[in-house]
């Protein structure tokens, strides 16, 4: 059953190739266009901007200068001074009204079994400035422009400390914290090390390399925002916030920052315009601004400009890594050795220190029996903003050096690079397969996606256009990474017992209304995923009933009962498993009521396509029949409640292991060093697929980040700590024109723990891309190593035999 | 942004009064740089003068050998006009390489040329085409105009009121741009005159120049292997993060190749 808009809709869609696999028009399997755009695109969204409430004023934030700095004064006489500033606050007022310190998520153990060092990171400071863009003291004023004419007002004396910036000497250099030496929140292992280390020097062969994986700043398309509202008269807090999880977001500030308990204070996260990991974090500037409210019993907004952002929000990846893998003679891995050094910025931030480490070394076996994996990592502070994650979080970093010394491997070894991947490869029938760090795979194939991609790039034909290429004194190349990733965070007590402060299952609600229509309620949150439409697929497919009468609720502590929110393509998999769980319950319940109502045992009613029959009659209730009477019980089972409202908590079993094969194929100009990509395959088994229309999207944008970080994106900083890549002159990301037609492809193999058999598709282009476009990279230029972004100038060098210039 | 006033004159003699009688005047013309300069609060005018209507800033007319194009003109009327395109196809093709959408809707000829910014596009076609420039005071030879990085031989309040452009037998414009901002890092536009070739460059030196020995090369013999043997210093040449003097230097040789390939 369905609307006769939503058909044409998969009818338009199936004619790009896309086809609904059930008979639900709109159900899993469908191309259903994404409900949210009309708003989006028609300017009709309500981001937190947007909003405006009665008496609101604004905040801006007078921000250090320096990297590193003692804060010896903070004079705001003439700020306050200043027309229409109405207040101005500072770390020390929020410190005299008990206002904590943001904490980091998750106790990393150091190898030696004692707790990581997580220094205080009050949200303004106190005395002390660590990273350039560090907010000091927040402004209030009537007008945006008053505010920041305020905040040129406030006099900060500042003195210059050395700065510590470069990674690969943080550790040999002056403590930025007082009392954590060597500047390493931790060192902390995991895998075997006696038994990597005698594998590896009983190799046949050992490749070594060295990578960098570069500091990457994103830019989603709107900036962080915030809205504090304080209700005197309740004393409720309302803060609207661009945020991936604002249940965290309230847990955190409550529990930990002592903003408010936890039923005064509603965190709600409207329409948010993207995230890729930045909004999942606790900051500065939205608790102060929530907590500025109460202050000054005014509502205040604040909106980051682009400038903030590229200061301000939390960093993704920065690490150099040297890794050696073993192979015996016959062409096997017997060993792996990776040792990084993680850049974890100046504080650590939520999520910062799982990031380099649980949700990295975890996953360096890939898609290989390697039987020998030993990982060290020293998560490092530098005078530079918080590094936490973004898009991948970890993964695409353990894909980078699997998937480039496995190809350097087969080089080396004058191997096919797929087929030294092949054999190698965990078999279909090894699984569930224990790796060496801590991993235990559920299902899959690895070798269908990579025949499948291999098939689709023509590899075979390869050579030949290599040789069309040379002809015009262009380099090509081409590259393969067979990654994996663990998705569906996950399982609770694994991650409460590698030290998460969290639980990480999610929360669903399934409503249905008395007339039939349904409200569903998700702790996940959609910042351009568009779970408002793939939810409601699911959820009208469980039930039987129409797409359009399904709502999809989401993003408000206030509405929705608990949720984790979005990040790790944890959102169908956790989210749309909770809403299974309590749709049964819908189905369940109903199947009482239509029992009692049309005169038959519970046991004998079946249901299907929205209609409970009793078998063997010709008796059925549609389950807008049944939902009525559940709501107007006349006729109603004694011992039952009435309506039909149901919940339900998930809580994983195992991550989720999607894996695919990307390749890229790359032409150089030989006179300017500009790399192109000029083919782009991508072939990936997310499970089942509820929507290709979006997984193929959320393909197309994964990879887009991937080939930026490739070949055009760095996050670079002076030596004093400026960061010289602060704006979108100089921050390159990746345009329409900088990339190929992207072919996408999918095989499916279907988890095994969850009800729909979802693995999670959001991140895979990011994961996966870099690794094969670098090995595109330097198999056109014949090097072992090129640091990305493989700028043009830089390849350039290479092609001269020169070595690279060095950029800051 | 600081507070400022705004003008809107009428005719080139009150924009230049007000000006004359103001304390920090700008003139304000596309706003595409000017604005964003003054939002970051690099640049702080007290006054603005909005040459948006002003009589006798626009059009595009045709004189015998010239292309006259008025300082207000955006650089999407130059980009799509028929008439440009027919007479210096290199000079439309160079004006839809600036930017985007948004800023070739905005930007103008005059302030792209008075901004002298070192990574802008017209600099190589004034340089490369010898135009001049028509101001409210004089006419100015490209090939002096301009001075330095963001610095040209405009007097205090004078304003460029039209660019005439000598149509060449033939010229193309060869551009790398930045990958970020997608200025030019390197742009080159030679073209052939019946007095011999000329080819300026932009990107590549702190502003727009003449390379002189590339000329010469040329106007011996005008095919791309004559730039083998030519050396192209990169002294005070542009440094960044995306590209060092010599890779400018490099590239200016490279664009310069590829510009003559496609004119023969
Ligand atoms: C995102 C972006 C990308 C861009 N990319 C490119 C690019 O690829 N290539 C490129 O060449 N440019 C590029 N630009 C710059 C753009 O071309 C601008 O239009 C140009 O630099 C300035 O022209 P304007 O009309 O906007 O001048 P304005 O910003 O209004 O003025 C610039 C300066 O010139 C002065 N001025 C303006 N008109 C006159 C006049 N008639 N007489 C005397 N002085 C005058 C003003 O007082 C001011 O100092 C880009 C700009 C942006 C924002």
């Amino acid at each position: 059953m369905s609307t006769s808009v939503a058909s044409s809709e998969s009818a338009s869609t199936s004619s790009s190739g896309l086809k609904p696999s059930g008979l639900n028009p709109s159900g899993i399997g469908a191309s259903v266009l994404r409900r949210e755009d009309a708003r989006f695109i028609t300017g009709n969204g309500r981001y937190t901007d947007d909003i405006r409430v009665e008496g609101q004023v604004y905040a801006v934030f007078v921000r250090s200068p320096y990297a590193h700095a003692k804060v010896t004064r903070v004079d705001i006489g003439d700020a306050l001074a200043t027309p229409r500033v109405i207040a101005v606050l500072t770390g020390a007022d929020m410190q005299a009204d008990g206002i904590g310190g943001l904490p980091c998520g998750w106790m990393v153990k150091q190898k030696d079994g004692t707790d990581m060092r997580s220094p205080n990171h009050p949200p303004l400071v106190v005395d002390k400035v660590n990273y350039a863009g560090e907010p000091v003291a927040i402004v209030i004023a009537e007008t945006v422009e008053a505010a920041r004419q305020g905040a040129d007002a406030v006099a900060v004396d500042y003195d210059e400390l050395q700065a510590i910036i470069d990674l690969g000497t943080a550790t040999d250099s002056s403590e930025i914290h007082p009392g954590i030496s060597n500047n390493l929140a931790y060192e902390w292992e995991l895998g075997d090390r006696a038994a990597t280390d005698a594998a590896l020097a009983s190799a046949a062969h050992v490749t070594r390399l060295d990578l960098t994986n570069n500091r990457l700043i994103p830019n989603a398309i709107e900036p962080r925002a915030a809205l504090g509202v304080f209700d005197a008269t309740t004393g409720e807090h309302t803060l609207y916030t661009t945020s991936q999880n604002p249940h965290l977001e309230r847990l955190v500030l409550s529990a930990f920052v002592n903003i408010a308990p936890e039923h005064k204070l509603r965190v709600i996260a409207p329409d948010v315009g993207g995230g890729f990991g930045s909004k999942i974090f606790i900051y500065s500037e939205e608790t102060a601004v929530i907590w500025a409210a109460r202050r000054v019993r005014r509502p205040v907004k604040w909106t980051a400009d682009r400038s903030e952002s590229f200061l301000a929000d939390a960093h993704g990846r920065d690490h150099l890594t040297h890794a050696e893998l073993g192979i015996d003679a016959s062409g096997n891995f017997v060993a792996l050795k990776v040792h990084t050094v993680a850049n974890l910025g100046a504080y650590l931030s939520t999520f910062g220190s799982s990031v380099p480490t649980y949700l990295y070394g975890t996953l360096l076996a890939g898609q290989y029996r390697t039987p020998n994996i030993h990982v060290e990592v020293q998560g490092v502070f530098t005078n530079t903003a918080p590094v936490d994650a973004y898009r991948g979080a970890g993964r695409p970093e353990a894909t980078y050096v699997v998937e480039r010394i496995v190809e350097n491997a087969a080089r080396e070894l004058q191997q096919d690079p797929a087929e030294l991947r092949r054999r190698n490869m965990i078999q279909p029938d090894q699984f569930p397969y224990q790796t060496p760090v801590a991993l235990v795979y559920d299902v899959g194939d690895y070798e269908k996606s990579l025949d499948k991609a291999l098939g689709l790039i023509d590899y075979d034909g390869f050579s030949a256009r290599r040789k069309i290429s040379e002809a015009k004194g262009h380099h090509r190349g081409i590259g393969l990474a067979c990654y994996i990733e663990a998705c569906g965070l996950a399982p609770s007590k694994l991650a409460i017992a590698l030290g998460a402060g969290v639980g990480l299952y999610e929360s669903g609600e399934v409503r249905m209304n008395p007339t039939g229509s349904v409200t569903v309620f998700t702790g996940s949150h959609s910042h351009g995923q568009g779970h408002e439409t793939t939810f409601a697929q699911v959820v009208s497919d469980k039930l039987g009933v129409p797409f359009d009468a399904v709502e999809v609720v989401h993003g408000d502590t206030g509405r929705v009962e608990f949720g984790l929110g979005t990040y790790g393509s944890r959102s169908l998999a956790v989210g749309g498993s909770a809403l299974i769980r309590a749709s049964e319950k819908i189905i369940n319940k109903g199947r009482k009521i239509a029992a009692h109502l049309m005169e038959g045992a519970e046991e004998a009613v079946d249901f299907s396509g929205g209609r409970f029959s009793l078998r063997d009659s010709n008796r059925s209730l549609s389950i807008q029949e049944v939902a009525f009477a559940a709501y107007v019980p006349g006729n109603y089972p004694d011992d039952l409640e009435p309506g039909l409202s149901e919940k339900a908590f998930y809580d994983p079993q195992n991550f989720t292991y999607p894996a695919g094969t990307h390749i890229a194929e790359v032409e150089i100009d030989g006179e300017t060093g500009v790399v192109s990509v000029v083919n782009f395959v991508a072939v990936d088994d997310f499970g089942r697929i509820i929507n290709p229309l979006i997984v193929h999207g959320q393909v197309h944008g994964g990879v887009a980040q991937g080939i930026g970080q490739a070949l055009l994106e760095i996050g670079l900083y002076d030596s004093n700590g400026q960061l010289l890549t602060g704006s979108m002159m100089d921050y390159c990301l990746p345009r329409a024109d900088d990339l190929p037609d992207f072919v996408v492809g999918t095989t499916v193999t279907h988890c095994t723990h969850n009800p729909l058999g979802v693995k999670g598709c959001g991140e895979a282009g990011a994961i996966g891309s870099p690794a094969a476009v670098m090995n595109a990279v330097t198999d056109a230029l014949g090097v072992d190593e090129v640091s990305m972004p493989a700028t043009p100038e830089k390849v350039w060098r290479i092609l001269q035999g020169r070595s690279p210039r060095r950029m800051a | 942004m600081y507070r400022f006033k705004h003008h809107r004159p009428t005719t080139i003699d009150e924009a230049q009064s007000i000006f004359a009688a103001c304390d920090d005047p700008s003139y304000l013309s596309g706003g595409m740089t000017l604005i964003p300069t003054m939002k970051q609060r690099l640049a702080s005018p007290t006054d603005l003068i909005d040459l948006s209507q002003v009589e006798g800033l626009t059009g595009i007319t045709f004189h015998s050998g010239l292309v006259r194009i008025g300082a207000f003109t955006r650089h999407a009327v130059v980009a799509n006009s028929a008439e440009v395109a027919k007479a210096i196809p290199a000079l439309a093709y160079l004006a839809a390489q600036i930017g985007d959408n948004q800023v070739r809707n905005r930007g103008t000829l005059g302030g792209s040329v008075a901004n002298s910014d070192p990574a802008a596009d017209y600099p190589a076609a004034v340089v490369g085409l010898g135009a001049t420039i028509v101001t409210s005071q004089r006419q100015i030879a490209g090939d002096t105009f301009f001075q330095d990085l963001f610095e040209t031989a405009l007097e205090p309040g004078e304003l460029i009121t039209a660019i005439e452009f000598p149509i060449p037998e033939k010229a193309v414009y060869r551009k790398f741009p930045n990958p970020a901002s997608r200025y030019a890092v390197a742009g080159v536009m030679v073209a052939r005159f019946p007095r011999g070739v000329r080819v300026g460059v932009t990107g590549a030196g702190p502003c727009a120049f003449r390379a002189t020995a590339l000329e010469n090369a040329l106007n011996q013999s005008f095919n791309p292997d004559a730039l083998n043997a030519v050396e192209i210093p990169d002294a005070g040449f542009n440094s960044d993060l995306h590209a060092s003097a010599e890779y400018r230097a490099h590239l200016v040789k490279v664009l310069a190749k590829r510009a003559v390939q496609a004119l023969c």
